[in-house]
Parts: C-alpha cells; sequence; structure tokens
C-alpha cells in the first residue's frame, strides 16, 4: 500500500523511470523488438535505403538495418554508462570516505591526486588515455573513470568532514566501534543519499562523454553497433543517407533526456530543499 | 598574503606538471603501440626487423623507464618535446602552429554563446515563469542532452549540404569556415551558461537592494543593467574560465567533424597514430594552459567584484 502511494505521489519520477525501464528492456530483449534481425549483416543489394516500411530508419552502406543496429546499441551505450557510473561512485566513495575519515596523510595523498585530475580539461585526459591504450570499449570506460572519479570522491570527503567530529561518532568511536563498523554505519549512510542524486543525474553525461570517445573511434570497436560509432559511419554518407546519423544522435539524445529527467525527480525526492 | 599565495599557486601548477608529465609517460611506456613500425609505415616503408631493432635503440627506446622518463623531462624543461614520428617535426613547432586557430575557435565560440545566453538568461529570470521562461527552459534542456557532435553533423547537413551556405571542409581558417564549428561549440555551452545567467539573476532580483532602488522608482531597466547584471557576472566568470580550458581541449570532437585546423585535430590524429612525442607533448601544453587560465580567472575577481578586494585587504 505505502509503495503504491509513493508512485502516486511523485509522478513525475514514476512516468521516467517507466521510461528508463522501457529503454532497459528494450536493449535486453533486443532480438524480440527487432524481430530476429542480425545488427551485423545486411545485403549489400540493400545498401543506403532511404527509410521505408521494411527498414524502417533506412539501411547503412552495408545493407544492415539501421533501426536494428540502434536497439543492439543500445546495449553497448548502456552497458558502459552503468559501468562508468557504478565504478565512478565506488572508486570515488571509496577513496572521499577514506580521506574523510582518517584524515591526515591519508586524506593528503588523496585529495592531491584528485587536485592533479581536477587541474586538467577531462576530455584531454580521456582521450589521451583511451587512445595510448587502444581503442576498446572497456578502455574508454577506464579513460572517463579515470577523469571523474574526483567529483565524487569531494563530494564524499565533504559530507564526511561534516560529521565527523560531531559528538555521537566520539562516542562510538570511545565506546569501542571497529573502523569497519564506523565506516559502514556512521560515514557511508550518511554521504549515500547526496552521492546517489548526484550519481543518477550524471548518468545522461557520461553517456554523451562515451559517445563521443566512440564517435572519435575511442571507443566500441566496429562492427559492433554502438551509437556513437554509427554517427561516425554516418557523417561520411552524410550527402546520400543522412538517416544513417539522424537516428543514432536521436537515441542517444532520447535515452539522455529520459535519464536527466529521472535524475532530476529523484533530486527532488531526496533533497527537496534544492528544488 | 597575495604573493604567498601566487607563490602557493606557482608551486601547486609545477607539481600538476610533474605529475601528468609522469602519467603520460607511463601511459606511452606501457601501451601497446609500437612507435617505432607506425613511424616506418606513416612514411610508407615496410621496416625490416634489423631496422626496426636498429631505430629502437637510436632512439634510446630500450633504455629503462626511469631513465627514459628523466631525460625526455630534461628536454621537456629546454622546451624540446621531440619530434614528431608521424610528422616528422618538432613537437612544439607543430602544437603552436595549431594553437592559434583553435584559440580562434574558442574565442568566436565564446563570443557567440554569450550572445546567446545572456539575453536568454536574462529573459527567462526577469519573466520568470511566463512563457518564455518555459520556452527557454525547455530548450537549455533539450541543448544539455544534445551531444555536441551529433548538433555538429545537423548543422552540417543543414547548412552545408542541402543550402550550400558553408564549406564542409573548415581548413581554410577564414570566417565563413569557422563560423558553423563556433556555432556548434557555442550551442553545446549555451544551454549551461543560461541556466546559469538565469539562476544568477533571479537570485540578484530577490535582494532587498533591488526592492529599494524599485521603491525609489528608479526604472526598472536601469536597474536590471546598472545593479543586477554586474553582480550577477560573477559567477560567471568562473564557468568562463573553466570553460575556456576545457574548450581548448574539447574542441577536439568538432574539429574533428568539421576537419578544421586546430590543436584537437592534430591531437586525434596522434593518437590514432600512436604518435607519442606528440601526444605527450599535446597533453603537457594544454595542461599548462589550463592552469595558468584558471590562475588569471581567480586573479581577476578581485578586479572585478570590489567586494573581494576589500575582503583582501582586511586579511
Amino acid at each position: 500500500m505505502k509503495k503504491k502511494n509513493f508512485f502516486l505521489a511523485h509522478k513525475q519520477f514514476t512516468f521516467f523511470l517507466i521510461l528508463a525501464l522501457l529503454i532497459i528492456l528494450g536493449a535486453v530483449f533486443a532480438p524480440v523488438v527487432t524481430g530476429g534481425a542480425d545488427p551485423l549483416k545486411g545485403s549489400l543489394t540493400e545498401a543506403l535505403e532511404a527509410p521505408s516500411r521494411a527498414h524502417i530508419f533506412g539501411t547503412d552502406k552495408m545493407g544492415r538495418d539501421i533501426f536494428t543496429r540502434v536497439i543492439y546499441g543500445a546495449r553497448a551505450s548502456l552497458s558502459a554508462t552503468f559501468g562508468v557510473v557504478a565504478l565512478i561512485f565506488l572508486v570515488g566513495t571509496a577513496a572521499g570516505v577514506t580521506a574523510g575519515y582518517f584524515g591526515g596523510w591519508v586524506d593528503g595523498v588523496i585529495m592531491r591526486v584528485a587536485d592533479m585530475m581536477l587541474a586538467f580539461p577531462g576530455l584531454v585526459l580521456a582521450l589521451a588515455v583511451a587512445g595510448i591504450m587502444g581503442a576498446s570499449s572497456r578502455n574508454a570506460i577506464i579513460a572517463i573513470v579515470l577523469v571523474n572519479w574526483t567529483k565524487y570522491a569531494r563530494l564524499s570527503r565533504s559530507l564526511v568532514l561534516k560529521i565527523r567530529d560531531r559528538d555521537y561518532v566520539s562516542a562510538a568511536i570511545v565506546t569501542g566501534s571497529k573502523t569497519k563498523h564506523m565506516l559502514f554505519s556512521y560515514m557511508l549512510p550518511n554521504a549515500l543519499p547526496t552521492l546517489i542524486i548526484t550519481a543518477t543525474t550524471d548518468i545522461g553525461g557520461m553517456m554523451l562523454e562515451l559517445a563521443a570517445l566512440s564517435f572519435l573511434g575511442f571507443g566500441t570497436r566496429p562492427p559492433a553497433p554502438e551509437w556513437g560509432y554509427m554517427l561516425n559511419e554516418g557523417r561520411a554518407c552524410m550527402q546520400s543517407a543522412p538517416w544513417m546519423m539522424i537516428f543514432p544522435g536521436l537515441a542517444i539524445f532520447l535515452v539522455v533526456v529520459v535519464f536527466n529527467m529521472l535524475g532530476d525527480s529523484v533530486r527532488d525526492i531526496l533533497d527537496p530543499k534544492e528544488a | 598574503m597575495k604573493k604567498k599565495k601566487l607563490a602557493l599557486r606557482l608551486a601547486q601548477i609545477l607539481v600538476v606538471l610533474v605529475g601528468i608529465s609522469f602519467v603520460t609517460f607511463l601511459l606511452t611506456y606501457l601501451s601497446p603501440g609500437d612507435p617505432v613500425r607506425n613511424m616506418y609505415t606513416a612514411a610508407g616503408i615496410m621496416p625490416t626487423e634489423e631496422l626496426v631493432a636498429e631505430t629502437r635503440e637510436e632512439l634510446g627506446l630500450n633504455d629503462p623507464l626511469p631513465t627514459q622518463y628523466l631525460r625526455w623531462l630534461r628536454n621537456c624543461l629546454r622546451g624540446d618535446f621531440g619530434k614528431s614520428y608521424t610528422l616528422n617535426k618538432p613537437v612544439t613547432e607543430l602544437l603552436l602552429g595549431r594553437l592559434w586557430p583553435t584559440v580562434k575557435l574558442t574565442l568566436l565560440s565564446m563570443g557567440l554563446m554569450l550572445l546567446m545566453a545572456v539575453p536568454l538568461g536574462m529573459l527567462s529570470a526577469v519573466y520568470k515563469d511566463r512563457w518564455i521562461d518555459y520556452l527557454v527552459r525547455g530548450l537549455t534542456f533539450i541543448g544539455c542532452a544534445m551531444p555536441n557532435f551529433w548538433v555538429g553533423l545537423l548543422l552540417m547537413l543543414a547548412f552545408c549540404v542541402h543550402i550550400n551556405a558553408f564549406p564542409v571542409i573548415s581548413s581554410a581558417g577564414d570566417l565563413r569556415s569557422i563560423f558553423l564549428p563556433a556555432l556548434t561549440l557555442a550551442l553545446a555551452m549555451s544551454s549551461k551558461y543560461t541556466r546559469q545567467v538565469r539562476t544568477a539573476v533571479l537570485e540578484e532580483l530577490n535582494q532587498d537592494y533591488v526592492v529599494g532602488a524599485r521603491a525609489r522608482g528608479v526604472r526598472e531597466s536601469v536597474i536590471l543593467w546598472r545593479n543586477v547584471f554586474p553582480n550577477a557576472l560573477l559567477p560567471l566568470i568562473t564557468m568562463f574560465g573553466l570553460s575556456v580550458g576545457s574548450l581548448l581541449g574539447g574542441t577536439s570532437v568538432v574539429e574533428v567533424i568539421f576537419s578544421y585546423p586546430g590543436l584537437g585535430n592534430l591531437a586525434v590524429s596522434a593518437i590514432t597514430s600512436s604518435d607519442y612525442n606528440l601526444i605527450q607533448g599535446y597533453v603537457l601544453w594544454l595542461a599548462l594552459i589550463y592552469m595558468v587560465i584558471n590562475l588569471l580567472v581567480d586573479a581577476s575577481y578581485g578586479a572585478v567584484d570590489p567586494r573581494m578586494r576589500a575582503k583582501e585587504q582586511i586579511r
């Protein structure tokens, strides 16, 4: 009963949550959605066909169905994005909570490293890392995590510092609470809501960064379908087949809109004062 | 106090630069690509095994990591970042040649962005919760979710393919060919800035001095442009500095789309051809530029905001 009320009370959140779940389900059940078409195979006799009833988004220069590739591309884009967000969340929070709780030289080392990453245009480093380590979706993820974890580290550190010197924390330490218990039962729960808000609002941005990297050819390797790289392929055929770049771009745009709105509504729910 | 702070910042910059130099060096050292082979293939030669081994020895690529790093660092301090393997020219010369086009692109796109974001943000704040505010907010929301390379491609499709208003390849560097790349970047940034302007102006409009001025019968336009606007400017300056810095690196995607001869395009081709010297030089130079710009931005607070100046003096 209570659950139902929650979803009814937050209509915006519910609406975008359903949309987000639909997108995820569409990616998971891509073979069903596309009716069993193969995203990697096409017939050259059907190359560069304009959108029609048989191919509602048209075909690319190898005769592959763009609709199928866009749906399958959601797998690569979504899994990479969620991977990135989960990793920066974990790495950043772990680093920040540790730095804030222990202080001293631990804090110094972690935060100086974070400063170093911040004193630096993000995409340059991501490009260099992804490019030097070789193009693959794994390396693109590593590159983006490397650049973005600092935000979470700073945030969780400042949240920990806010309660570090409270009396109840000192009392818990004095009465013999283990460090592990302090970190997981006192420090982490305190920082978590804000961090979750940040993570949900970051999904869209991370997706755009990943798409930019693979657009430049530093992400998923062809022929695997991925939206950023599909746009790159579409660029070459812009004059003869503009649909090749319109639909993958539209897919990125729509997914980012849905996740941005979802993030906004999560923030409204968890942190009413900022709304 | 001021001098000490400046010295501290400069020292910080130095530490960060050394750190970054080590990281980039380590990355290239560990990377799977072989620069020697790439160098020869770029020149159109299929190298024999002996030739590869010989060249590796000659370039000192067989030395242990610390030796290589220190030698490289010493050369860097002399301003010598080595030669680009693929283009066979000194890295510094290549980077300097590409710096101006990128700076030009950055400045033009920042200008265009301000032309869009400031009026829209002010309109949206002054007519809060009216249709124009909703329209502007809707547009900024859409703008935030559009990948900038997609915007670039769409602009290209509209203006270069359908109406032949602009050249598809912007390598000429004149105003006509720089306009579309700059517009792409400006559109991508303006959503963020419009929101920022709106928030800042709204905050100022709620201040007591605005109520006071209105009560004294000061014209609304005077309040807006003489009082509110300059005060709302300050948070923008911080963002401005960060944007200029990240643009210098972040233009690469747009530069690639429009084949614009800037730093980003150079870097992307350097990365695809494993041109390590060039990559390292690029990363270091950009880090330096970025940090210097941020330093200048921080220093400019005092000049723009008398309140900050007062604070400095009290200390």
